[in-house]
């Protein structure tokens, strides 16, 4: 694969190039040296040592470097079931932004939204202040991959002062007939004091074999906030990677929570850099998965500057030989003093042969702070079932009842209403054995059988 | 109602009940009192249905039923409520959404229709106002961060809300100031009918001032070594309890 992705970066230059600016060519040529150097990264590395990518790379991809897709009527492609959750939806179809009308819209309130490589076109001063200063591709290879090959994602712009009302929906499909290879890349930039939520759902419309390597940065200046959900419910062929570069500046407040209900290879790497006080960053996960799924959350926050706070909460309930592994890094530095650092994961396994490696990590060098860590494995309380039953539940009830509510201590965080309610929705049903993947989409599937997963809850 | 007939119960190989003898009929208050480790708490678990527990022999009859061989939550739905002398915490569930669960699995085991959503805000509202119960408290998550009192006056609730048959209350009183014991006996009092029974587990007598007893025994070392009305209680109260273990001593039964 590495050998493939070499001849083609060579070969075709002209059309990853495309309109991007000469900076960003330079941050894509230092990003491909880096990639030539250190390839894809192995298991002998600390943080992918519970993650092998290399069964998942031996199949022979379509990588396609030019934009076949325009003028798509992106409704029929998707739609979206989210019952009053009013946003402005964006799609990105195996990762070319598509649209019905503009590839890059300007609203009244002067915020930017549409494609990338029209914004690089249209604002290209605009997007060389930012693009490459949150992304690290020096330590983290599939970044540095994607910045080799960025070619076209989704953009945002917010202006000074400007609360964008409605969130902001980006749809990310995949659909093809072969077995495909995307980079999307993704840029927001929420200016001082603006404010932004983005929904950012990933699905895949069939059962094919895929490799997603998407890169997001996330700027968030003085005074902003910025909230990022991500739904992810994919084919179990499908092998989605996420890196989330943050930036925050002053006073900024920067919440995530990506929803795992299913797919086959999942990892969601955050990197946060806290440069300045009074920042809060909160970032929550939850993963419910069965079967042979895979899921991987990395986390981590560098309080680079003083009196910041950071919350993680990271949940799983896995079933059948379902692996998780979760990471969560927090550096202190030595004068980032009046820090806050909280840092949670808890797990239940179904099965003996369901496996999570939980790993907290925090590094400290300052002594004026406040840090929690703590990472739990484990059944359901017997004592509560036993409450419970002694009320007249029989066990399944109430081992739903605990599930749900373990899980709803993730899903609580949601502030949209209705977003909330849905997903709530869809974790109830995920837990009682009734959500398929393509529950979310009017094309239901176009595979003949529908994929059902399920987690036993009787197996507890 | 409930006959417990010779009775052996033990854990890990351990005897906790020793043939004990036990009748409740419909309408009346029973109050078991004794020492700790007496096995008190052990009989409790047993007929709600706890199966950490090995019953070595004797037999449970409950409405005609033999009570040992039905699962907890069969026990619940045909009217038998444990109010807990722990009551457990349950992280996110809460307390109105376990009950009402807990009422319509009822309903459908009895072939009743479940309550709709309506219909059991109004029960509920109805049964808060048994225990005093503040309003925030059935949205909060069952029992958790609940202080002693709050811990045993939503047991009550909840037996308010089940109208159980037969009410066993291990020692509730315990940890509750006397303020919160009045609410827990008037709550208790209030929901007494001529068709169920209530059994009353405490270590002191003082909760019987409340909840009179028609019938007081006292359990020691898995046995109940003396039966008699509530001035028994009163004695036990005066004497305490090295008074039974004295005249056991002497004599196999006290007179």
């Amino acid at each position: 694969m590495k050998e493939r992705l070499t001849e083609l970066y060579n070969k075709e230059q002209a059309a990853i190039r495309g309109n991007s600016s000469p900076l960003i060519n330079r941050l894509r040529q230092h990003a491909f040296t880096r990639f030539l150097e250190k390839g894809f990264p192995g298991t002998d590395l600390e943080s992918w040592r519970f993650t092998d990518l290399t069964p998942l790379l031996e199949t022979d991809f379509e990588i396609n470097l030019r934009n076949r897709f325009s003028n798509i009527d992106t409704e029929k492609l998707f739609t979206c079931d989210v019952y009053d959750l009013d946003t402005f939806s964006i799609t990105i179809l195996n990762g070319w932004f598509v649209h019905k009308f503009a590839p890059l819209s300007k609203l009244s309130n002067g915020t930017i939204i549409g494609s990338l490589a029209k914004a690089m076109e249209v604002y290209p001063e605009l997007l060389d202040q930012y693009i490459g200063r949150a992304a690290n591709t020096d330590n983290y290879e599939m970044a540095a991959l994607n910045t080799a090959f960025l070619q076209d994602g989704l953009f945002i712009y917010v202006p000074e002062g400007v609360k964008v009302e409605k969130p902001i929906q980006l749809i990310n499909i995949v659909d093809s007939p072969n077995p495909v290879f995307l980079q999307p890349r993704h840029v927001l930039i929420a200016g001082r004091g603006s404010g932004i939520t983005l929904v950012h759902c990933d699905h895949s419309l069939t059962h094919n074999v895929s490799f997603t390597n998407t890169v997001m940065e996330v700027f968030a200046e003085e005074d902003s906030s910025v909230e990022h959900y991500k739904i992810q419910n994919k084919g179990r062929n499908s092998a989605l990677l996420t890196t989330t570069f943050v930036k925050q500046e002053r006073n900024s407040s920067v919440k995530s929570n990506i929803i795992t209900l299913n797919g086959g290879f999942t990892r969601n790497t955050i990197d946060v850099s806290l440069t300045d006080r009074g920042c809060v960053s909160d970032h929550y996960g939850l993963y419910l998965v069965d079967s042979n799924q895979h899921v991987d959350n990395q986390i981590n926050i560098d309080h680079a500057s003083a009196g910041s706070k950071s919350n993680q909460l990271y949940k799983g309930i896995l079933d059948d030989q379902a692996k998780a592994v979760f990471s969560g890094k927090v550096l202190v530095r030595r004068h980032s003093q009046q820090t806050e650092a909280h840092q949670n994961n808890k797990n239940i396994l179904l099965t003996d042969d369901a496996k999570v490696n939980t790993q907290p990590h925090l590094e400290i060098y300052a002594d004026d702070v406040k840090c929690s860590h703590g990472a739990t494995v484990g059944q359901l309380d017997p004592e509560a079932m036993f409450y419970m039953r002694s009320r007249g539940l029989c066990e399944r009830s109430a081992r739903q009842l605990m599930m749900i509510a373990f899980a709803s201590e993730v899903v609580k965080k949601i502030t949209i209403e209705a977003l909330r309610k849905r997903i709530h929705n869809m974790v109830e049903k995920r837990l009682k054995g009734e959500l398929s993947i393509c529950d979310q989409c009017v094309l239901h599937c176009n595979s003949k059988e529908p994929t059902t997963f399920n987690i036993d809850l009787s197996k507890l | 109602m409930l006959s417990i007939r010779n009775l052996s119960v033990s854990i890990e190989g351990k005897p906790i009940i020793k043939r004990l003898n036990l009748e409740v009929k419909e309408g009346e208050v029973h109050a078991i009192m004794g020492p700790n480790g007496s096995g008190k708490s052990t009989l409790a678990s047993v007929i709600a249905g706890r199966d950490r527990f090995d019953v070595d022999e004797g037999e449970v009859e409950y409405m005609g039923q033999n009570l040992l061989e039905m699962p907890a939550e069969t026990r619940a739905r045909e009217g038998i409520f444990l109010g807990f002398q722990y009551p457990v915490e349950i992280p996110g569930v809460s307390i109105a959404n376990f009950m009402r669960t807990a009422i319509n699995e009822k309903r459908k085991y009895l072939g009743l229709n479940p309550l709709s959503g309506a219909e059991f805000i109004k029960l509920m509202e109805e049964k808060k106002k048994v225990v005093d119960i503040q309003s925030k408290l059935t949205n909060r998550s069952v029992n958790e961060g609940f202080s002693g009192g709050e811990k045993k006056k939503n047991e009550i609730f909840q037996l308010a809300l089940l109208e159980p048959r037969l009410a066993i209350l291990d020692e509730t009183d315990s940890g509750l100031d006397i303020d919160a014991l009045k609410v827990v006996a008037k709550g208790v009092n209030k929901l007494k009918r001529k068709d169920n029974a209530t059994v009353v587990i405490t270590h002191y007598q003082r909760l019987l001032d409340y909840i009179i007893p028609d019938f007081v025994h006292v359990l020691y070392d898995g046995r109940i070594i003396k039966s008699g009305g509530k001035e028994l209680a009163q004695e036990l109260e005066e004497k305490g309890y090295d008074w039974v273990k004295k005249a056991l001593a002497s004599n196999q039964e006290v007179k």
